[in-house]
């Protein structure tokens, strides 16, 4: 350890200004900072300071984002190896139980998911980088939580240079142009999720993304999926109900079935049970509540999300689904509303989108209705606009830009409430 | 009258190195210093040469601004040196001390029986009014307004913050004398915050005259600034003259018995010294008399004043005008590695506010902190965090990006009229972007002053 804090001891004149290297700075800073908190010591205000930095907050978020990587990777081989078990009963029959064949599941969850994460990162902290050289400082952290969280929210088919082009738009256009880390307006993973959804639909929707190699599969059984098998997730189900042709698992339903009749199905075919334990399709990190809840927790312990987003988030979730079992005007509406926090991204986008500090509401009660009318937005995306399934990403990327306007109200009333102060003293 | 209020928010940063109560005689100081960087923004204008001979409470300085606000010698002596800054700024007048002493003196007066006119000129004129600040602006008060109330904080809640309690102990005397002469320059009355916890000594709870309030709370609750926002709160156009509790003693001393007491107990405190006591000293004295030979260390900063808002002063640095304290910090020029001791430590010698580290874990452990930055400063990104260290009803973040921006009618209705940075020392402790929140306070201010005042 000493010999390394020599080495980075000689080598810091060498980067600064007049140095021999001054061009390399900002690599170097990065990386260096990275071994060494640096040595400067507070100039003016305060001479001590609390030990926290960015590095380890963001660092926390990476880590809470742990669980849902590693059930991502899992569930990404289970749903690959369910859709073999229709093309070959024989070798794969038993894999469509979901804990058989684990190995072969991890395996090809990991060769299907890290190169996500590699592209992820790679185009992501080189145009960084090229923006650190140019403004002259390292790397900020703020993309180390957005590099992991953006092939979280890709199905696991996704191709690789999608990704890149994805996290380069979101990078360059939702965030470097405003500044870099902290000054951004949306956040900047759904930026680049929300670029592919419109950019690609047909690599981010439908029913032949969700389940990894889909698409291989049609090819062999001659242009459709094998007798039984279905490539859709929970919310293009429940789209569907809207339509005249309602699917439950790749099952045509006769169009005249009632309400009860369609929910019955659904029920059936996504047990409450396994989409919170995450057995069900879905982009790569968004599938398990557990998981998800597991990374809230540590989130919440430390302190580094607010609760307040994140439980009005669920409950503005939880209060619209209810409101449309009210309404009722069609099975979509009925469904219980508890399965809106449950499928899909809801409970991923509450904990680690709807969170990000920089783009949610900054005032204490902001946050309470940010929260809020982002879960219910959510969820009115989702029943009254069946084009759109996720209905979490808009209503993010909708709430972040409003998130201004909810401050403004709130600062609004601090000042009168100031003022009144003083006209009743 | 008196009102009590209790703090939910704000922090106890528990440092190590406290001062034992045990008051001592410092050696007496060979050279003192007036610095004009104690007084925001005043330029000085000097009317002795270096050489001349000056008395004890005679003139050394007056505003250029206002000629009657004069700033005299502590000591008996000899103008050894006016050091001068940048653009030829004076930044300090040394006076090497003589052995014998000398005072300027004025007939004894109680300024009971005077006029608000005959108060002011003669604390003017004789050195005293720099021990008056105002709010808003957090500077020397302007003589020619008329403020609607003057508050005393009666504790200091900073780290290592020294007790006035004990400090003032048998001082009943002069401190009411003192506030008499307070008195006399407001319309309303004076304020005397008591600690809620504690029993605070008699010279504050038999103080007559005045109006005595409580307050219970973490830092900051001893700040003035937190007090008078909930007992008094400022509006635009409005002042509130507030004096240190010692600088009470020192005017009630002058006017009891016609002579400049500058004697200051100071208290020596910091993990990094030894013989942590209380050292009977004066305004402006070389440090050098008290830290001498206390040092455990070589590496230190020498603070006058406290952790969060005081002055590196080095060494053979002087006393600050307003300062009860010197704080003794190790200076944290070391790389850390990020495993062992840096940003991925478990970080059980890091105090922080934040759940991200073990503090809270360990309520009653006392910490040695030294001065590094503990990263890198950044822009905004985690929100919440100093609302929870700031008792005020202002919202710290959106004033501080109104200051950033300059947009004045924001800052006003921000409330930037009821704080001074001391205030906001908390927010910039805990923040995680290392943003240095006390000088933007400091431009903000300095913006209205400009602007609007």
């Amino acid at each position: 350890m000493k010999a390394l804090k020599k080495v980075i001891q000689n080598l810091d004149p060498k980067f600064e200004k007049g140095g021999k290297w001054e061009k390399m700075y900002p690599l170097y800073e990065t990386l260096s900072t990275f071994l060494f908190t640096p040595k400067h010591v507070t100039q003016k205000g305060s001479h001590i300071r609390d030990g926290v930095d960015l590095k380890r907050t963001m660092f926390m978020v990476v880590l809470a984002m742990i669980p849902a990587l590693l059930f991502g990777i899992y569930n990404t081989g289970h749903w690959h190896y369910e859709l073999q078990s229709y093309l070959n009963p024989e070798q794969y029959g038993a894999y469509s139980d979901y804990l058989t064949g684990f190995g072969d599941k991890v395996v090809y969850g990991l060769f299907q998911v890290l190169p996500l994460v590699i592209v992820s990162y790679g185009v992501g902290l080189a145009i960084e980088f090229i923006f650190g050289f140019v403004r002259g400082h390292g790397l900020h952290e703020g993309f180390l939580v957005s590099g992991m969280l953006i092939p979280l929210t890709m199905p696991a088919d996704v191709p690789l240079w999608m990704v890149g082009v994805a996290t380069a738009f979101a990078v360059v256009i939702g965030k470097e142009v405003f500044g870099g880390t902290g000054m951004n307006i949306v956040n900047i993973a759904l930026t680049a999720r929300a670029f592919l959804f419109f950019a690609y639909p047909t690599a981010m929707s439908g029913d032949k993304v969700w389940k990894s190699g889909t698409t291989d599969v049609i090819a062999e059984n001659g242009g459709t999926l094998p007798d039984g098998a279905s490539g859709a997730t929970a919310l293009g189900d429940l789209a569907s109900f809207v339509g005249d042709s309602p699917v439950v698992s790749g099952e045509v339903l006769a169009g005249g079935s009632t309400s009860a009749e369609l929910i019955q199905k659904f029920e059936g075919a996504y047990d409450p049970l396994h989409a919170i334990i995450g057995m069900i399709p879905g982009s790569v990190g968004e599938t398990s509540v557990i998981a998800i809840l597991l990374g809230a927790a540590l989130l919440l312990y430390t302190g580094v999300a607010s609760w307040r987003i994140i439980l009005s988030f669920f409950a503005g979730g939880l209060a619209f689904g209810l409101l449309m079992n009210l309404v009722g005007a069609n099975a979509y509406m009925d469904i219980p509303a508890y399965y809106h926090l449950i499928i899909g991204g809801f409970a991923f986008g509450a904990v680690f989108m709807a969170t990000d500090p920089v783009t949610a509401s900054q005032t204490q009660y902001g946050k309470l209705w940010y929260g809020f009318l982002g879960g219910g937005l959510a969820v009115l995306i989702r029943v009254l606009n069946p084009a759109y399934p996720e209905g979490v990403m808009l209503s993010i990327l909708f709430m972040n830009i409003m998130a201004p306007l909810i401050d403004h109200y709130v600062v609004q009333a601090n000042i009168s409430r100031r003022q009144k102060r003083f006209k009743t003293a | 009258m008196s009102k009590a209020v209790r703090l939910k928010k704000g922090l106890d940063i528990k440092l190590f190195g406290e001062a034992d109560q045990v008051k001592v005689e410092a050696k007496k100081p060979t050279m003192v210093a007036l610095k004009p960087s104690d007084f925001h923004g005043l330029i000085p204008k000097v009317i002795l040469k270096e050489g001349e001979e000056v008395k004890r409470g005679e003139v050394v300085f007056y505003d250029k601004y206002n000629k009657d606000l004069k700033f005299v010698s502590p000591v008996t002596g000899t103008i050894s040196e006016i050091l001068r800054g940048e653009k030829r700024r004076i930044l300090e007048v040394r006076i090497s001390a003589s052995s014998t002493d000398e005072a300027v003196h004025v007939n004894p007066i109680d300024p009971s029986s005077i006029s608000r006119e005959e108060v002011k000129s003669t604390m003017l004129a004789n050195g005293l009014w720099p021990f008056i600040k105002q709010r808003p602006l957090d500077k020397i008060a302007d003589p020619s307004v008329t403020p609607k109330a003057i508050f005393i904080s009666s504790f200091d809640s900073a780290p290592l913050a020294p007790d006035y309690d004990f400090i003032l102990h048998g001082q009943d005397q002069f401190f009411q004398h003192g506030l008499n002469a307070l008195a006399k320059l407001t319309d309303g009355k004076v304020n005397i915050t008591l600690n809620g916890k504690g029993s605070p000594d008699e010279c504050f709870v038999n103080a007559k005259n005045v109006v005595i309030n409580k307050i219970v709370g973490k830092h900051p609750a001893g700040n003035v600034g937190t007090q008078i926002h909930h007992f008094d709160p400022i509006d635009k156009g409005e002042f509130v003259f507030t004096v240190n509790p010692q600088d009470v003693v020192t005017i009630g001393k002058f006017f009891a018995e016609g002579s400049y007491d500058p004697t200051r107990y100071v208290a020596l405190t910091g993990s990094e010294t030894e013989g942590r006591k209380y050292y009977k000293t004066i305004i402006g004295a070389n440090v050098e008399s008290i830290v001498k030979g206390n040092l455990t260390n070589d590496n230190v900063r020498v603070i006058s004043g406290n952790a969060l808002t005081g002055e590196a002063i080095g060494e053979k640095g002087f006393l600050g005008f307003y300062d009860a304290q010197i704080t003794v910090l190790p200076e944290g020029d070391d790389y850390k590695f990020f495993l062992t001791d840096g940003w991925l430590a478990p970080g059980f010698d890091k105090y922080s506010s934040h759940r991200l580290f073990p503090t809270w874990l360990m309520p009653n452990k006392k910490y040695r902190l030294d001065t590094n930055l503990n990263g890198e400063e950044r822009g905004f990104v985690v929100t919440g965090e100093m609302e929870k260290v700031l008792p005020f009803d202002i919202l710290p973040m959106q004033l501080i990006k109104a200051i950033m921006v300059n947009d004045i009618d924001a800052m006003e209705q921000l409330g930037i009229y009821e704080i001074a940075p001391e205030d906001f020392a908390l927010c910039e402790y805990v923040c995680t972007s290392k943003i240095a929140i006390q000088e933007k306070i400091r431009e903000g201010l300095d913006v209205i002053e400009e602007e609007c005042m």
